[in-house]
């Protein structure tokens, strides 16, 4: 960035890596106003939904107005019903990331870290990974039946991959010259992967971890649809027996709330863990 | 010799079989204890293959080399770990009571004039301040034989030269015997005792340099040492570009 601003002809390498004052400042203070208009779109369609639905021209059978989903939430949240469902969900979503996390993980070091494991996992974990994980909902249900086994297990396999895929990836893309200085700072093996190589696979495994958290959700729906007796899936798909569009209107939102959430709390686990990235750092 | 730190007898390496020439070709290298060698080459002669080997990177295959326990390196890019702020990367691989090796760390930083910058991210240090901290992270190993390859080549002419005369201190304070491979023929003579030249695997040039410390580019002999070594290097006496392309 400072290259094209240099105009003498000495190297730029005596300087910061980090862009100017100004342009920094320009940076967080240009996301304000875009971050307002990023809303006004969403708030519109909402009202103009709402005055739809009132004028007659959507039919409020098929699709409740959005007055009608915000008393619902509310009727449903004050009946214990809703934060009871989220629970259950939660739990599942939990529970399954939980394996999800321990299993990528595990398979991941033991890939990245040594030839041998990489020749003893990475192999099937790529042929698996071809396989689309939902076309396994059959064999689950003859395995481990309609229950929360097999819920919690859809979870687990959709999360597992792609923490697996970028912990193996980052641990394989670690800079040779940076293990190269390690090695004569008189770091041995174990040193290497605790101060090198987990370090510089955190940021990709990260990014694996938020792809994980998206496929966790959605195998959360799928498998809540399996004969649940509880659950956001099962009150959505209780309400569609009784054409409650509202009801499956905030069981929608819920898991839309929740995936954002989700979201959100990665990302504060990266903004303090990668604290170091260009990116992120500012100057103290 | 007793007081060799580094013996080098007939080092050969070899990157592609034995039909073309190797890049090192019998070399014989002695380096005494304290002793502030330079050497000096065209770029793609074997500077930085002569420097793996006497920092134990590359394996030796042809040849002997007896090389000190404590070695340390300075590498061109600087290397430092950019999740580990400043003042971890210099205690990076010291062993011993964490307080210690702390404080170590820190009065390494204050040697090389970069206290204020301890506990700051790789990322935000200039080129300068981060060769500095490679500089201190190799002092601190208390290294017998410290390794410089072209440390300040991406340097600026005035950080260069500010890095040249903190080098000059530091090994004044601590007697490393050092090998620093540099492209610049002044930079090799205001700091060495000894300038190597190396040209078709073979070490062409042993330059015993007498100059009274600290060094200027106007003392006597100076510019003569100069000449002789640019004539070495195959490059004409009116010099500046013809440096550069030595690099
Ligand atoms: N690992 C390697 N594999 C193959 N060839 C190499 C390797 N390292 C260096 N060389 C070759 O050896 C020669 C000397 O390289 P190098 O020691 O880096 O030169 P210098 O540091 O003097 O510029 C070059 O021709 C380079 O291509
Ligand atoms: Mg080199």
């Amino acid at each position: 960035m400072s290259v094209s601003v240099d105009l003498t002809a000495q190297p730029a390498s005596d300087r910061p890596a980090a862009p100017p004052a100004a342009t920094r400042h320009g940076f967080i203070r240009l996301p304000k106003p875009s971050h307002l208009r990023r809303f006004l779109v969403p708030v519109l369609l909402v009202l103009s939904w709402q005055v739809a639905a009132q004028a007659g021209w959507i039919s409020t059978r098929l699709m409740a107005p959005p007055l009608d989903i915000a008393a619902a939430a509310w009727s449903l949240t004050v009946t214990g019903e809703l934060p009871y469902h989220l629970l259950v969900s939660l739990q599942r979503v939990v529970i399954g990331l939980a394996i999800a996390i321990f299993a990528g993980v595990s398979l991941g070091l033991t890939a990245g870290l040594s030839k041998l494991g990489e020749d003893a996992v990475d192999a099937s974990m790529q042929m698996l990974r071809a396989l689309p994980f939902l076309a396994l909902v059959p064999l689950f249900i003859l395995w481990f039946g309609i229950g929360e086994t097999t819920k919690i297990a859809l979870v687990a396999l959709g999360a597992t991959f792609p923490i697996y895929l970028t912990l193996f990836g980052g641990i394989r893309g670690v800079d040779p010259k940076l293990l190269e200085a390690g090695r004569i700072l008189g770091l041995d093996r174990a040193g290497q992967i605790r101060h090198i190589i987990l370090p510089a696979a955190l940021p990709q495994a990260l990014v694996g971890l938020r792809y994980g958290l998206g496929t966790a959700w959605l195998s959360l729906v799928v498998g809540e649809q399996i004969n649940a007796t509880a659950g956001i899936g099962f009150l959505v798909m209780d309400a569609r027996e009784f054409l409650r569009t509202d009801v499956i209107l905030v069981g929608l939102l819920v898991y839309a709330l929740l995936g954002l959430g989700a979201d959100q709390l990665v990302r504060m686990v990266e903004r303090r863990a990668l604290a170091w990235r260009p990116s992120l750092v500012r100057e103290g | 010799m007793g007081d060799a730190v580094v013996t080098l007898r007939a080092l050969t390496r070899r990157f592609h079989g034995s039909a073309v020439p190797p890049v090192l070709d019998r070399i014989d290298l002695t380096i005494r204890k304290g002793e502030f060698v330079a050497l000096l080459g065209r770029s793609g002669s074997g500077k930085t293959t002569l420097l793996r080997t006497l920092a134990g990177l590359d394996p030796v295959t042809e040849g002997e080399a007896s090389l000190p326990e404590r070695r340390a390196v300075v590498f061109q890019e600087p290397r430092l770990m950019p999740w580990k702020r400043v003042w971890h990367n210099v205690a990076l691989g010291l062993r011993g009571e964490a307080g210690t090796i702390r404080e170590r760390a820190l009065s390494a930083l204050r040697e090389v004039e970069l206290s204020h910058r301890a506990t700051a991210w790789p990322l935000t240090l200039s080129g300068g301040e981060a060769q500095r901290t490679g500089l201190a992270r190799a002092l601190v190993r208390e290294p017998e034989l410290l390794l410089l390859d072209e440390p300040f080549a991406s340097l600026d002419a005035l950080t260069r030269l500010r890095m040249q005369s903190l080098v000059a201190e530091l090994w004044q304070a601590h007697r490393p015997a050092v090998l620093l491979v540099t492209h610049d023929v002044e930079e090799a003579l205001l700091l060495a005792d000894r300038v190597l030249v190396l040209a078709q695997g073979h070490l062409v040039e042993d330059l015993s340099v007498k100059l009274p410390r600290p060094r200027r580019r106007s003392a006597e002999g100076f510019d003569a040492l100069r000449v002789r070594l640019l004539g070495t290097l195959g490059v004409d006496e009116d010099g500046h570009d013809a440096t550069a392309r030595a690099a």
